[in-house]
């Protein structure tokens, strides 16, 4: 594999990630991660839809005139998500009721349009195609990691299979029930992001702004 | 736009496409157009290929529901298999007189509401869930033991703040004591509207007196913990949901009474009284 087709894989995983670095797709890795389940699928149909719109917006890229080239990559997106959508109602009946919305709010994930136009527009179909992948798979191992440790910890279980048990059950294991609520990924993703900065200090941002010490009169 | 740059004739053969300026209006009309057709051939052709899968699919978690609400379901289990316990029956709704007419099982309620001849449009003033339509016949599904009617699962659907709700009531045998109530397809706000999923709420029906010995339909959606008089017809409402927790209440209300299942209700009631033979 050329160096470069490597680079557009493998970076988007932790060196360039869409949501810890990037900060984008916040929105569904909030709401589908309190199972591991939802979650693995969610991560496929993104990857899927990512990859693919990039693969077919960069094969139509120099044929579609600037000014429209939003209106086309929206119309690939959502043609994608919806043929997602109704795979997984055919396949996955279930899951597909647990995501709900969710799958359907991909065609405004910012990870897919933001790769479309960042690269697809730029670059050549395989190229774009590795990218989307890439970028699907970045959105994964974060949304992976976050929702095993809101089910594990959140139910004691993990694809549903008891690993803690559970002190009604007769075990030792108390649930934490913030772990099941959206505001414990936030609390996660922030973990997660402060750890990896923390490795890579490259990823870290430069202040934009300075807190000024202001003197005051009077006592407070 | 010059006259000759209209997109019928950019949409041609691609030797039109490319004489035509790489910023012209026709040309960005004539991409936008292919990407459509092309678009929208993947897409409907998703739809009808994944079509007969889907609606499986719905069939089997109608059934799931079905015996969810009855308190029968065991989820480890296909649905499909324990079906065999409930008995569907077809039910003339001005009448209450069991009735041949269709499949029970299969019966999709939306399309039965619009199907001409055997459909009526709901009066005004009695259409409290918004259903506007009903079909003349609609399924009802029967839990049988010793030859007595055990429990009564009714198909009900009625408007809430964004969607219809469909769903099914459980009733006991005396047609008057709520089993269960679930609901399989609805688009209430996630979170706020579609706690009626909530298996937590859905506990709260089950033993609410929901009708009268006269069929009058008591049931109410309260706000807070019922008490007091009347707490054997009151359930507690949503936070932050009070239109669809109406419109469960509407729902329910349309569909035990004269409108809905009240005819047959009443004749489920007088036979479960009067101790006589069902069918």
């Amino acid at each position: 594999m050329k160096p470069e087709a490597r680079k557009a894989l493998i970076e988007p995983i932790i060196e360039n990630n869409p949501v810890i670095l990037q900060v984008l797709g916040i929105c569904s890795a909030l709401a589908v991660t309190s199972r591991l389940l939802p979650s693995l699928i969610m991560s496929l149909a993104l990857t899927a839809v990512t990859a693919f719109s990039c693969l077919f917006i960069s094969m139509v890229r120099k044929a579609v005139p600037a000014n429209v080239r939003i209106i086309v990559q929206m119309t690939i997106i959502a043609s994608l998500v919806i043929v997602v959508d109704q795979l997984l109602r055919a396949y996955l009946p279930e899951v597909s009721r647990q995501l709900s919305v969710f799958v359907g709010l991909i065609i405004t994930n910012c990870i897919v349009l933001g790769r479309a136009e960042a690269f697809a527009m730029k670059n050549g179909p395989w190229l774009s195609f590795l990218d989307g992948i890439g970028h699907g798979l970045g959105y994964s191992a974060i949304l992976i990691l976050v929702a095993v440790v809101r089910e594990l910890f959140g139910t004691g279980a993990l694809l549903g299979y008891p690993l803690l048990p559970l002190r009604s059950a007769g075990g030792w294991y108390e649930p934490n029930g913030l772990l099941v609520l959206a505001p414990s990924a936030f609390f996660l993703i922030a973990a997660i992001i402060w750890a990896v900065r923390s490795w890579k200090p490259a990823q870290q941002e430069k202040d934009e702004f300075r807190i000024h010490i202001v003197h005051r009169t009077g006592a407070s | 736009m010059p006259p000759e740059a209209t997109p019928r004739e950019a949409a041609g053969p691609f030797a039109a496409l490319r004489r035509l300026a790489p910023d012209s209006p026709a040309r960005a009309f004539a991409i936008v157009i292919a990407v459509c057709v092309v678009c929208s051939v993947l897409v409907s052709s998703a739809a009808v290929v994944l079509a007969p899968i889907q609606h499986e699919n719905a069939l089997k978690v109608r059934q799931r529901q079905i015996l969810l609400a009855a308190g029968l379901l065991d989820p480890s289990r296909d649905p499909v298999g324990q079906f065999s316990q409930v008995t569907p029956r077809m039910v003339d709704l001005r009448t209450g007189d069991y009735v041949e007419a269709g499949d029970p099982v299969d019966f999709d309620v939306a399309a039965e509401s619009r199907a001409p001849g055997s459909s009526q449009a709901v009066p005004d003033e009695a259409d409290v869930a918004k259903v506007r339509r009903r079909p003349d016949a609609m399924p009802v599904y029967l839990i049988e033991r010793q030859g007595r009617v055990e429990t009564v699962v009714l198909p009900v659907h009625g408007y809430g703040l964004w969607s219809t709700m469909y769903g099914f009531l459980a009733l006991e045998g005396d047609g008057r004591t709520v089993k269960g109530i679930t609901f399989y397809q609805h688009g209430e706000t996630p979170g706020l509207g579609s706690e009626i999923d909530n298996p937590a709420w859905q506990a709260r029906w089950v033993g609410k007196q929901a009708l009268a010995a006269d069929g009058s339909v008591l049931l109410r959606v309260v706000k807070g913990e019922p008490r007091g008089e009347g707490i054997e017809h009151q359930v507690d409402g949503l936070a932050g949901a009070t239109l669809t927790a109406r419109g469960v209440e509407n729902l329910v209300h349309y569909w035990l009474g004269e409108q809905g299942f009240g005819p047959y209700l009443a004749r489920l009631r007088a036979a479960s009284g009067g101790a006589a033979d069902e069918t």
